[in-house]
């Protein structure tokens, strides 16, 4: 195997894999500072942060050093390299490149949103000088509050990486961001009338190394070290992009992308980015509801639950019971309500909401002309619940095909069941009024949500479920790939994450886990095996 | 690690003599004490409120937010302060400035001190980079509920008024933002964070050790 040398660490490489000096260095946890290179854009070697030296071991056992410092980012490894780069001669080097950044910089940090998050403060610290020598004027241009609808610019925080501007041109396509001007006058732009607001516009904040560009969304509303972080999968389409979901005393502030070649890649689109918005919305359900004759008799989770459990009993003795899944449950859920109502009856009809799809699937990059251009870096599908496949699985495996719900509610208005159980979850709706209106000819409605609907209007029995951020389980998203959600923060009012409900009406002893349902699951779903033994861990399985 | 018995010093009990055993010289020393207490007629007992102590300069009482030479709040909302609160008591609403505040990106809309939460430790004053939250010499605070001791904004600015003018709690800085991190007045400057290493020539400017800092007229324009 060919191997490269890193500060006296061998660090063997695949001969077919086309790594750099800075990546070589990661793999032997040795950190080369580098702010304009990112691995999902072209390389620039424009910062000069990443500067190594470098040299090749002879056959014979002797090292020949490259006399000048060479970007480690610009450098692909060789079999037999040698970098160093913990040398006096870096060290120093790395000391004048921060030096250079930090000229102009105004170092606000305390009003910084970046601050406790930014590489110039890291860098800084780990391999800078500590105070500047400068003793003219600082260069301070105006910030420009309009980059985009989302975006705002620092303009006097920015150390022109130009991470921003080689997305905007490689990976969205659409080229709004550009260099303008020359020597210490250069700033970061938009053409007049041209903002940055294309669907994938929120990245370049989050590629950006210093805090230049500032989401508005997210500006001066909460300290990063205040935040913390879960685990996550987007919700919003079935990409499925893997997420931070980061959050303090039970509010979400904002969602990041995070780094998942199993699934996204680098990136998240701004409609996931900014689409969870209803988590917080006050038309919530705060609270369980037990009705009678249409006036509500209980608010609490101790009588209402029983008495769901105990209808449900019942309406399966009379006659026939249906189901609607919704395509926003985990799989822990969806195996969790068929399984419990499969031990209540065999004679069970299960469908599953319906899918909303919008548009088309929309690639990146685009051309100017908004043609998509090969090959795609980036997907935004058009079918927009988390884990359609996912919840066919088990309908599959339980029923045998998978019923769209309008089958179901067909049946329904013809007085074909005694008792439904609808579980919804799309914040933008997924039952209008005249479908639900087939529910009036059920007698046991009971319907599992998260925000009002005309079917929670008609239901004796509504659940106050919680949203993908409240929630534990696993998502499959369009290509088949298993990823795991975790609870961020807690459901607001009394709801209750949905995995515990149902664990709870099942009346299953101790406390829900996703884990053990998972097992339980993957023992009994052919099609779910992968799942049994293996941890999902970070970057989840293919199913 | 048992102990090296080189390093142990014996010490013998003084020997107690005839007089001492008695206890006597002892008494009449612990009486005389006593009498020359009862015989001293200067006052101790301060007549509190009519007289009012003097406190030291560093003594830390209720907090009061700055104003800068606007009258603008001089807080910049970087919740250092909150940061640094070992007691959680302090919560700030940060907001855009307002557009004719040019020189600032951020205030506090709102900032919350509980006084009855605090256990007035002084580190939120020490943490501001703009010395905006500063604990002044008051002492005796009261309220009628627990809400009233919940101090906002507006109260902390008038805690700032109704103290600026008294000697025991000088206004020490004149600048409301950010930059070098806070401009002294009359202090000295002080030496950056970090060494400095010999034979740096930027390190030579004032005095050997110090950062040379700016002539203090160009002070403001970086
Ligand atoms: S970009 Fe980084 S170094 Fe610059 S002010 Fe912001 S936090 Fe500080
Ligand atoms: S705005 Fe940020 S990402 Fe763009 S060039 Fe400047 S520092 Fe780099
Ligand atoms: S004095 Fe101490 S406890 Fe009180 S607000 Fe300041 S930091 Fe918090
Ligand atoms: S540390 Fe100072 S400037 Fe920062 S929020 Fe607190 S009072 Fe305001
Ligand atoms: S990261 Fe290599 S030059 Fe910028």
């Amino acid at each position: 195997m060919p191997t490269v040398y890193v500060n006296n660490q061998p660090v063997e490489f695949g001969a077919e894999e086309r790594l750099n000096c800075v990546q070589a260095a990661q793999r032997a946890g040795v950190e080369i500072p580098h702010y304009c290179w990112h691995r999902a854009l072209s390389v620039v070697a424009s910062c000069r942060m990443c500067l190594v030296e470098v040299g090749q071991k002879k056959p014979d056992g002797a090292i020949a050093m490259q006399p000048k410092l060479i970007p480690g980012c610009q450098t692909p490894v060789t079999d037999g390299m040698v970098i160093v780069s913990d040398s006096d001669k870096v060290k120093a080097a790395q000391k004048a490149t921060l030096e250079y950044l930090l000229l102009d910089h105004p170092l606000d940090c305390p009003t910084c949103d970046q601050a406790g998050e930014c590489y110039l403060q890291d860098y800084s610290f780990r391999y800078g000088r500590g105070y500047s020598r400068l003793q003219e004027p600082k260069e301070q241009p105006p910030d420009k509050t309009y980059i985009g609808d989302q975006i705002t610019l620092f303009t006097d925080r920015c150390i022109l990486c130009s991470r921003c501007v080689r997305f905007t041109r490689e990976i969205s396509g659409t080229a709004e961001l550009q260099i303008i001007n020359r020597g210490n006058h250069a700033e970061i732009d938009i053409f007049p009338d041209e903002p940055c607001n294309n669907k994938l516009a929120g990245n370049v904040v989050d590629l950006c190394p210093v805090g230049a560009l500032c989401s508005k969304d997210f500006l001066y509303k909460q300290r990063v070290w205040w935040l913390k972080t879960a685990n996550s999968v987007c919700p919003n389409c079935s990409t499925g992009c893997s997420i931070f979901v980061d959050e303090c005393e039970d509010r979400v502030y904002r969602l990041r992308p995070r780094y998942n070649p199993r699934a996204q890649g680098d990136f998240m689109c701004d409609e996931g980015r900014f689409g969870w918005k209803y988590v917080h919305g006050d038309e919530r359900l705060h609270l369980p509801v037990q009705r009678d004759g249409g006036a509500a008799v209980s608010h609490d989770w101790d009588v209402v639950l029983p008495a769901a459990r105990t209808a449900l009993a019942e309406a399966a003795k009379r006659g026939e019971i249906a189901a609607v899944l919704s395509p926003w449950m985990t799989l822990e859920e969806a195996y969790l309500l068929v399984s419990y109502l499969k031990s209540l009856t065999s004679k069970l009809s299960l469908a599953v909401a319906p899918v909303r799809t919008v548009g088309e699937d929309d690639k990146y990059p685009k051309d100017v002309h908004g043609r998509t251009m090969e090959p795609t870096k980036f997907t935004i599908r058009a079918e927009k619940c988390p884990n359609r496949r996912g919840v066919e699985m088990i309908l599959q495996h339980f029923a045998g095909s998978v019923m769209p719900m309008g089958d179901v509610l067909g049946r329904a208005s013809s007085g074909a069941f005694t008792a439904m159980y609808l579980v919804g979850g799309d914040p933008q709706g997924w039952i209008n009024e005249v479908q639900a209106a087939a529910l009036d000819k059920v007698n046991t409605v009971i319907v599992q949500d998260i925000l009002p609907s005309p079917a929670s209007q008609r239901a004796k029995v509504v659940l106050a479920g919680g949203s993908f951020a409240e929630r534990e389980g696993t998502f499959v998203n369009h290509a088949g790939l298993a990823q795991s959600i975790h609870r961020a923060i807690r459901s607001p009012g009394e709801g209750r994450p949905d995995g515990r409900i149902l664990w709870d009406l099942a009346e299953r002893r101790g406390l829900f886990s996703a884990a053990a349902v998972r097992r339980e699951m993957a023992d009994q779903v052919p099609a779910l095996k992968p799942l049994l033994d293996a941890e999902l861990g970070e970057l989840g399985i293919k199913l | 690690m048992p102990i090296n018995p080189k390093d142990v010093t014996w010490i013998k009990e003084p020997e107690i003599g005839f007089w001492e055993a008695t206890f006597l010289p002892a008494i009449a020393k612990g009486l005389r004490i006593t009498l020359g207490h009862v015989t001293d007629y200067r006052p101790v007992t301060q007549q509190y409120p009519e007289q009012r102590p003097v406190l030291p300069q560093h003594y830390r009482g209720v907090h009061r937010l700055n104003r800068d030479e606007k009258g603008r709040v001089k807080c910049v909302a970087c919740m250092l302060c909150a940061t640094a609160c070992p007691a959680n008591c302090i919560a700030i609403e940060a907001a855009a400035a307002p557009p004719d505040w040019p020189d600032r990106d951020k205030y506090p809309a709102e900032f919350v001190l509980d006084e009855l939460r605090c256990i007035y430790c002084g580190m939120c004053e020490e943490a501001c980079p703009v010395d905006a939250i500063e604990l002044t010499h008051i002492y005796d605070m009261t309220g009628e509920s627990r809400a009233a001791m919940v101090f906002n904004k507006d109260a902390l600015l008038g805690i700032y008024d109704k103290t600026k003018d008294n000697p025991a709690d000088p206004v020490r800085t004149a600048r409301g933002r950010l930059g070098p991190a806070s401009e002294l007045k009359n202090l000295a400057t002080l030496g950056p964070a970090t060494t400095v290493e010999r034979g740096d020539r930027a390190a030579t400017a004032p005095s050997p050790g110090v950062i040379g800092a700016p002539p203090p007229e160009t002070r403001n324009t970086w």
